[in-house]
């Protein structure tokens, strides 16, 4: 079992709790261990209650974690929203200028006050009881908190050196005055031994953003929304470094016709979004399928419908993804796992779209995208660059004037040679119109139909490298099954389940269409119950695997739409309901 | 050197008389005397009778969405700065579902050119009311007359400061062609709208009525093109029914000009593997 730490900050929108969050962590990921965060926020800018979770371990971590062990309140908000929680024997750290916290009477629990805003008014200014309560938390875990400097420093140098000199002022009273009055502690595990790995620590936006890069993305159209934008603000930093443009759309309709207008050009673009901004790029969806032409979407789903939940996290963009636009259209959806996949797909998926001529879905979600976490290095070179069929130019001259036949239909494997603009005796028109070999609009049933079958065969042959992957015993008779950000959260379940003796695999989509249907029947080997794992209403991935792979008989749900990520527990207490009990084989 | 010959293609669709074998016409034109081959030129159209510019035009061409090829052709030219690209759209691909995109890519500045072919009508639908139909006018959708006011391009162009506007009529080609050869020759976002009458479902904009009706600004000594209230002033006066180049600010920086770290050579030329101390500097922002 993970040896780890939970730790949460928490007050009202506005008070820095993300920065007090962001610090802590970036000094534990700093210091050799592995960190996952998890941002609780609401659609407001002040106000309402915020937190910021840290799961410190000495080993990878995928999941935030259901415990908490200490815990920083800034309001009695903070104490109330969190309590259920803390493990017993936890640690509650409230600011005692500010308030007189009342403890929750069901919890063995301590609650300690710290005159967080007294000290740091004393290390200079008010505002810097952040830092105060950093100072505690690194005595209630024991570090050093000189460690803390080089953060502090990156983080406040802009602001001048006496900024960062009284921000260390006051994290080191914090730190003096707990070990002054309190003697208890959680003291994080043994660091990790680090050598020969390359300890990273970013997001899942951010490895998209980074993906997208790397696989030769140099053109980025999308329109401010959470949770995707970061995934904005990482390519507006690096893009320009590397000759990419970016465009800020004024709505998402015009960013997915960009990104379809960078392609066509020959440009490798994309567009960012998240579910409302993904429903209105539905129409363009089918331009690119019906013209083929290559693009990139990337979806970081958020909780809907509509507006939804705009902050918090779900998997509900599924059937979307799979299914979405009027007609019928050849696409490819993937859905990374981790924060590393989240990279490598990204700039896979710019080869998939060369490739297939069609668009490709990258589908993460908030708590993928936004959580923060400590990674192995990235696999950079893994990413290779395809440009799929392009026609060169020396073809061309050989085969003269209007001979070119951008689309034409007796091709095998339905994937026609793409000419760019530019290029001389290929003068060709994409269009979202029915049309001929040429690309004139026709509308004769023997051409459509020919058209048609053209673009439903790009597909017909393809395999996914890795679409499922199988974690644990092969041969156990009960599995888990996911899709994308649960990933973690399962494989830890999993381990659970299985130190509690049931026989459990744990089965998981990275690429859910076409359908890997090979790799999961062969998954599927042994297993008499399965729990899909989904946080929808509907079980969209139970859906989809009933319809393109049957096992009606075994498949059940663990659903969960609340906005809130999967917790563990959740899993395990389904999975117990689910699984006949004590089942040994 | 590529000639009108050059740019044709397979027989227009559009009904005999129309206004957009004008327009097509005249971007022909204006290509083969600014030396452009066809292969250098991208037409990105929407849909509607306008919507077929791209294919009969002869040069490249991406036949988008309703409304939607200013987004499109934006990009187009953004990652292949050596194209010289068109949006073209009608009255109701441009001035109703495509709006926002309008107002956005004059405040945006890209170096595109946008023909809108204005027949007041809705065409390939079979004769609804647009959003230029003047007050009054009886369609299928308006069979008491619209009640609702038309758009104005030109006003509207003006207002945002469109740093290049002009209008021409299908019934004088000439003069239409000169007006694109300066959009093309402008640099950033280049509004020409063109008169350009629907003869099967629009009986009151006919050729005859813009005969009639229209005045020449580039014949009048006294017109300033440089003058952008003036010319806001004129078109009103003129209830819109002028033609010519309305205004032109020739100093106003393009997106690409003013954008940080746009290539000075055409993104689709260029090398897109990052390299290995490119790596380096990416992983050291992870650290």
């Amino acid at each position: 079992m993970i040896q780890d730490v939970g730790w949460k900050v928490g007050g009202k929108q506005g008070e820095g709790i993300d920065s007090t969050g962001e610090i802590y962590a970036i000094a534990l990921h700093r210091m050799g261990y592995y960190v996952f965060t998890y941002r609780h926020f609401m659609s407001l800018i002040k106000g309402g209650h915020t937190n910021y979770k840290i799961r410190a371990s000495n080993r990878q971590l995928r999941h935030h974690g259901d415990d908490l062990h200490v815990l920083i309140a800034f309001d009695q908000t903070t104490i109330d929203f969190n309590w259920k929680e803390m493990v017993d024997g936890g640690i509650v750290i409230y600011d005692a200028s500010a308030f007189e916290a009342v403890k929750p009477s069901d919890r063995d629990v301590n609650l300690f006050g710290v005159p967080l805003t007294e000290i740091a008014k004393q290390a200079g200014n008010a505002i810097m009881k952040n830092m105060v309560a950093i100072g505690v938390s690194a005595a209630i875990s024991k570090l050093d908190p000189e460690e803390f400097r080089p953060v502090v420093q990156d983080k406040f140098s802009k602001k001048g050196q006496a900024v960062v000199d009284s921000n260390m002022e006051a994290l080191l009273r914090g730190y003096a005055y707990f070990q002054e009055h309190y003697h208890v502690h959680f003291p994080l595990p043994e660091k990790p031994d680090l050598r020969g790995v390359d300890h990273l620590f970013a997001s899942g936006n951010q490895a998209t953003a980074f993906g997208a890069l790397a696989g030769g993305c140099r053109f980025l159209a999308a329109y401010p929304i959470t949770p995707a934008t970061e995934i904005m603000y990482w390519v507006l930093e690096q893009f320009p470094k590397y000759g990419g443009v970016v465009v800020q759309a004024e709505d998402e309709i015009a960013a997915i016709n960009m990104a379809i207008g960078a392609n066509f050009a020959g440009v490798r673009g994309m567009t960012s979004t998240s579910g409302p901004g993904f429903s209105l790029m539905m129409e363009a969806l089918g331009l690119a399928g019906m013209s083929e032409t290559p693009v990139v979407i990337v979806d970081v789903q958020r909780s809907g419908p509509s507006t939804g939940l705009p902050t918090k996290t779900e998997q509900s963009d599924l059937s979307e993804a799979v299914n979405g636009t009027h007609g019928e259209i050849p696409r490819i959806v993937l859905t990374p796992r981790t924060v590393e996949e989240c990279f490598l797909y990204t700039a896979e998926a710019f080869n998939l779209a060369d490739r297939y001529q069609c668009p490709v879905i990258v589908m993460t979600d908030l708590y993928m995208g936004m959580s923060f976490q400590s990674v192995d290095g990235f696999p950079v070179h893994q990413v290779r660059q395809d440009r799929g069929k392009l026609i060169s130019d020396e073809e061309l001259a050989k085969l003269g004037r209007f001979a070119y036949q951008r689309y034409d239909a007796s091709v095998p494997d339905g994937i026609s040679p793409r000419a760019l603009p530019g290029q001389k005796n290929a003068r060709y028109v994409a269009l979202g119109n029915e049309h001929n070999g040429f690309g004139l609009e026709v509308e004769d049933q023997e051409t459509r139909v020919a058209q048609m079958r053209k673009r439903q065969r790009k597909l017909k042959g393809f395999r996914h490298e890795s679409g499922v992957t199988v974690d644990g015993r092969p041969d156990a008779p009960y599995a888990l099954i996911g899709f994308g950000s649960t990933y973690g959260v399962l494989e830890e379940a999993r381990e659970v389940l299985e130190i509690q003796g049931l026989p459990v695999k744990h089965i998981h989509f990275s690429r859910v269409w076409p359908f890997p249907a090979e790799a999961f029947h062969d998954a599927m080997d042994g297993v008499r119950v399965a729990l899909v794992t989904e946080q929808n209403a509907t079980g969209q991935l139970k859906r989809l695997i009933r319809e393109q792979a049957g096992y009606h008989d075994v498949l059940q749900s663990c659903l969960k739409y609340d906005g809130d990520p999967m917790s563990l527990k959740e899993i395990v207490h389904t999975a117990y309901q689910t699984f006949p009990m004590g089942v040994l084989n | 050197m590529a000639t009108m010959l050059d740019y044709q293609t397979e027989r227009a669709t559009w009904c005999p008389g129309c206004g957009d074998f004008g327009v097509l016409n005249a971007m022909q034109k204006a290509c083969v005397n600014l030396g452009l081959e066809p292969e250098q030129v991208v037409v990105v159209s929407g849909i509607g009778c306008s919507g077929k510019m791209s294919q009969h035009f002869g040069g490249y061409g991406l036949h988008s969405l309703h409304g939607r090829s200013i987004p499109t052709a934006q990009a187009v030219k953004l990652a292949n700065k050596d194209l010289v690209v068109f949006a073209a759209g009608g009255d109701g691909d441009g001035f109703g579902i495509g709006m926002g995109h309008f107002i956005h890519a004059m405040r945006r500045n890209v170096d595109i050119t946008y023909i809108v072919m204005d027949n007041h009508i809705y065409g390939l639908t079979t004769g609804q009311a647009s959003p230029t139909s003047d007050v009054g006018s009886k369609t299928k959708t308006s069979p008491q007359g619209t009640v609702e006011q038309p758009i104005l391009p030109l006003q509207l162009a003006l207002a945002q400061n469109c740093g290049f506007v002009a209008q021409g009529f299908s019934g004088n080609v000439k003069q239409l062609v000169t007006l694109i050869e300066k959009a093309i020759q402008h640099k950033g976002f280049s509004f020409v709208n063109v008169f350009s009458p629907c003869v099967t479902f629009n009986k009151v904009n006919t050729y005859e009525f813009y005969k009639a009706n229209l005045v020449d600004l580039d014949q009048d000594p006294d017109y300033d093109p440089h003058d952008r209230v003036a010319a806001l002033r004129r078109v009103a006066e003129a209830n819109n029914l002028v033609t010519g180049l309305i205004y032109e600010d020739p100093d106003r920086p393009s997106f690409e000009e003013s954008l940080p770290g746009y290539p000075d050579d055409a993104i689709v030329s260029r090398d897109w593997t990052l390299r290995q101390e490119d790596y380096e500097a990416i992983l050291a922002t992870f650290r």
